[in-house]
C-alpha cells in the first residue's frame, strides 16, 4: 500500500515537468489587440506554443508582472510605463542579434524618450491622441483644441474621462507641455476644464462608449485615440479625424522582455516574426492603430500613407509629445484637480 | 486574464479536505454519538470567513495605513479634504508661494451627500410606485395579480449591467425614444446624461427590491381582518389607512433597506445614464482602486460607507424589532 502511495506521489510530481518539455513562450497583451491567427502561424513556423494571455490596463499589467516573477515573456505595455518598468529595473536587455527586423522600425520612433537607444523595447503599435468630429454637424476647419470649448457646440462634445489625456490636451491648448509639473500651468488646465464644463459644451465624460456613440451621431465632436477614430470612421463615413496644430499625445506600444522570463530566446523569435513586415501588416489592418514598420507601410502602400488617422502629418507629429512617467506623488495633483472637474456642477 | 487554475495538489487538497468533511458527517450520523450539529454549519462559517470577514478586516487594515503599511489617519483626513495629499506636494513645490494654489477639496463630501441625496430620492420613489403595485399583486380580487408578479421577475433574469445598457439605448438622443419623437415630427429631448437619468436607472434597477417584501407581507396577511374591518363600518380607504397599512410595516421597512442600501452604494449606473456628469460615492470608491491605484483611501471613503449605512439600519431596525418583514433592517 505504501509503496503505491509513493508511485502515485512521483508520478503526480512528474506530470508537470512533462508539461515542460513542450517550448513556448507566455505572451502578456491587451484585450483584443492582435490578430490571433498570426499567432498559430508563429507555432507551426517554430514549434513554439504560444501561452496568449490579456490585461485591461497598464498599472494592472505592472502588477501582475511584478506579482508572478517568471510568469510573462513577452508584455506590451505603454511607453510611460516601460519607462517606469526600466526604472524600477523589471526589463530584460533585448538581444538584437536575435530579432534582426527590428530595423524596420521606422525613424520617428528610433530614439523614444522613454527607452532611449531602445535598448529594451520595440515598438509594436502606436498612434496619436486627437478630435473625432462629424462632418454633417462640424462644417469649419478642425484645427485647434479651441473648438472644444466653442459654444456653438454646446452639449455635443464627448471628452475622456481619463486624467492624463484629457488634462493634457487642455495643457497643449494653453501652451504647455502635457507633462508639466509647473503648479500654476495645472491650475490652470483645471480652470479651463472646469469652465467648459460649467459652459455646457460637455455632453458626457466616457472612455470606451464614445466610439459607438460618434458612429450613431449622439455628439458633433469627441475627444478620442486615433484607432477608436478609425473604428468609427470604418462604420460611419460621416467622420473625420484631426490633431489639432498646439500638438497631442502620441503614443506607443511596446514590446519588452520582463528581466525574469523564462523563455527569453523564445519571446525574441516572437518578436522578430512580429516585426516581419507581413506579420505587422496583419496586425495592423486588424487593429487599425498606426504601424511602426517601414517595411509594413510600405506593403500597404497608398491605402495607409493617405489616411490622415494612421499616417499623421510629419509637421503635426513634431509637436506631439508622449506621455512621461510623473511619480505617483506628483501625480496625485493631477487626480486631485481632475476629480475638481468631475465634481463641478 | 492570467491563468488562475490551482496546481494539481491544490486540487488534492481540496478534495482530500471536502472528503474528510464527508467522512465526519457519515461517521457521526451512523455511530450518532452526540457529534454537534454545530459541526454541519463548518463549511458555511468558512465560507463566512474567507469571503465576508476577512475583506472587512483587509478594509479596515488598509484604511488605517498609509502605502508603507504605517499607521496613520490620514486616509480620512483625505476625506474630509480631498485635496489633502496634493496640498501637500504643492506647498513642498513651492513654498510659501504655494500657499495662492492650496485649497480645501470638498469632492468627497459633496459626493457623499449627493450620494445620501440620491438614494432617498430613489426611496422615496420607489415606496410610492412599489406599495400600490405590491397592493394589486396581493390582491386576491385582482385576477392579474399573478401575472404582474411574474412580470416584476423577469426582467430580474438579466443581468442590470444589461438592463442598464439597455436603457442607454432607449434615452439616447439617437435613441428609440428620441427617433420616435421625430418621426412623428416633435423636436427630439435630451433624455440622457443628467441626474434625472441617473434617477430613472436606478429606481428601475432597484424597484423590485420594495415591491417583493412588501407583497410577501400583504400576501401573508389574514385577508378576514379587511373584512372585520369592513363588518365593523370601515370604508375601504379606512381598512386601507387603519388596518392593512399598519399591519406591512415590516415589509415597508424591509424593502427600504433593501433599496437604500445599494442606493447609497451606486456606480456603473451615472456613468452609463448620466454620462459621468455626475459622480456618486460608488463611483469614486470604484475610481480610487482602479484609476488611482490608491487602496488606502479608497479603503477608508469605504469604511466610511460601511458605517453610514449600520447606523441606518440599526435606525430602521427600531421600526421592526421583532423582524417581521424578513429581518433584513
Amino acid at each position: 500500500m505504501k509503496k503505491f502511495l509513493i508511485a502515485v506521489c512521483v508520478l503526480f510530481m512528474l506530470l508537470p515537468a512533462c508539461a515542460l518539455a513542450d517550448e513556448v513562450v507566455n505572451v502578456f497583451n491587451w484585450e483584443d489587440y492582435i490578430d490571433e491567427s498570426v499567432l498559430e502561424m508563429f507555432t507551426e513556423e517554430t514549434g513554439i506554443k504560444v501561452n496568449y494571455m490579456n490585461f485591461t490596463t497598464c498599472e494592472d499589467m505592472i502588477v501582475q508582472v511584478e506579482a508572478n516573477p517568471g510568469a510573462f515573456d513577452l508584455c506590451f505595455p505603454s511607453d510611460y510605463i516601460i519607462e517606469r518598468m526600466i526604472k524600477k529595473d523589471m526589463l530584460a536587455e533585448l538581444n538584437y542579434a536575435n530579432i534582426p527586423n527590428a530595423s524596420q522600425t521606422i525613424p520617428y520612433l528610433q530614439n523614444p524618450a522613454y527607452d532611449p537607444e531602445q535598448k529594451y523595447s520595440i515598438p509594436y503599435l502606436w498612434g496619436t491622441v486627437g478630435i473625432l468630429y462629424n462632418t454633417t454637424m462640424v462644417d469649419e476647419p478642425v484645427d485647434s483644441w479651441s473648438i472644444m470649448w466653442n459654444q456653438k457646440y454646446a452639449n455635443n462634445v464627448f471628452m475622456l474621462d481619463s486624467i492624463r489625456d484629457s488634462m493634457g490636451v487642455t495643457l497643449k491648448y494653453l501652451g504647455h507641455s502635457m507633462n508639466t509639473q509647473d503648479i500654476p500651468a495645472i491650475m490652470s488646465a483645471k480652470q479651463k476644464l472646469i469652465e467648459q464644463k460649467q459652459s455646457g459644451v460637455v455632453k458626457a465624460y466616457q472612455v470606451d462608449e464614445t466610439k459607438d456613440k460618434m458612429v450613431a451621431g449622439e455628439a458633433a465632436l469627441a475627444l478620442v485615440w486615433s484607432g477608436d477614430a478609425q473604428y468609427a470612421i470604418d462604420l460611419n463615413a460621416d467622420l473625420a479625424y484631426a490633431v489639432p496644430q498646439e500638438g497631442s499625445n502620441v503614443w506607443v506600444d511596446g514590446m519588452v522582455i520582463p528581466k525574469d522570463a523564462k523563455n527569453k530566446e523564445n519571446a525574441e523569435k516572437l518578436i522578430n516574426f512580429l516585426c516581419r513586415p507581413e506579420i505587422a501588416v496583419m496586425n495592423c489592418e486588424y487593429v487599425r492603430y498606426a504601424c511602426p514598420n517601414a517595411g509594413a507601410i510600405e506593403l500597404m502602400g497608398e491605402a495607409y500613407t493617405s489616411n490622415p488617422v494612421q499616417n499623421a502629418p510629419e509637421e503635426i507629429l513634431a509637436k506631439c509629445e508622449f506621455f512621461n512617467d510623473i511619480e505617483p506623488a506628483f501625480l496625485s495633483i493631477y487626480e486631485a484637480m481632475w476629480m475638481e472637474v468631475k465634481n463641478t456642477k | 486574464m492570467i491563468d488562475m487554475s490551482l496546481p494539481w495538489w491544490g486540487w488534492v487538497l481540496m478534495g482530500a479536505g471536502l472528503a474528510f468533511f464527508l467522512l465526519l458527517i457519515i461517521v457521526s450520523i451512523r455511530r450518532n454519538h452526540g457529534v454537534k450539529r454545530s459541526l454541519f454549519a463548518s463549511p458555511y462559517t468558512l465560507w463566512m470567513i474567507i469571503f465576508t470577514i476577512l475583506p472587512v478586516v483587509l478594509i479596515g487594515y488598509y484604511a488605517f495605513t498609509d502605502t508603507n503599511g504605517a499607521f496613520t489617519l490620514n486616509n480620512f483626513r483625505n476625506f474630509w479634504d480631498s485635496n489633502y495629499e496634493s496640498n501637500k506636494v504643492i506647498m513642498q513645490a513651492m513654498g510659501e508661494a504655494g500657499a495662492a494654489y492650496v485649497s480645501r477639496g470638498t469632492v468627497n463630501v459633496d459626493t457623499l451627500v449627493y450620494s445620501l441625496w440620491m438614494a432617498f430620492k430613489c426611496t422615496v420613489i420607489c415606496l410610492l410606485l412599489g406599495y400600490p403595485a405590491a397592493l394589486f399583486m396581493a390582491d386576491r380580487n385582482m385576477k392579474l395579480g399573478p401575472t404582474l408578479v411574474v412580470l416584476f421577475i423577469i426582467p430580474m433574469w438579466m443581468n442590470f449591467l444589461l438592463r442598464t445598457i439597455a436603457w442607454m439605448s432607449l434615452l439616447e438622443d439617437s435613441g428609440l425614444i428620441n427617433t420616435l419623437l421625430k418621426w412623428l415630427g416633435f423636436s427630439g429631448v435630451q433624455l440622457m446624461y443628467n441626474s434625472n437619468a441617473v434617477l430613472l436607472g436606478m429606481v428601475y434597477n432597484f424597484l423590485p427590491f420594495m415591491v417583493f417584501p412588501i407583497y410577501t407581507v400583504l400576501n401573508k396577511m389574514d385577508f378576514r381582518l379587511s373584512e372585520a374591518a369592513a363588518d365593523l363600518g370601515c370604508n375601504s380607504y379606512q381598512t386601507l389607512y387603519k388596518v392593512i397599512m399598519p399591519l406591512s410595516v415590516p415589509g415597508v421597512i424591509s424593502g427600504i433597506t433593501m433599496v437604500f442600501m445599494p442606493s447609497v452604494t451606486t456606480f456603473f449606473i451615472p456613468r452609463m445614464l448620466g454620462g459621468g456628469n455626475t459622480m456618486m460615492f460608488g463611483d469614486l470608491i470604484e475610481s480610487k482602486f482602479l484609476v488611482e491605484g490608491n487602496w488606502n483611501v479608497g479603503s477608508a471613503l469605504s469604511l466610511i460607507m460601511m458605517v453610514l449605512i449600520l447606523i441606518s439600519l440599526s435606525i430602521l431596525r427600531k421600526a421592526d424589532p421583532n423582524g417581521e418583514g424578513g429581518g433584513i433592517a
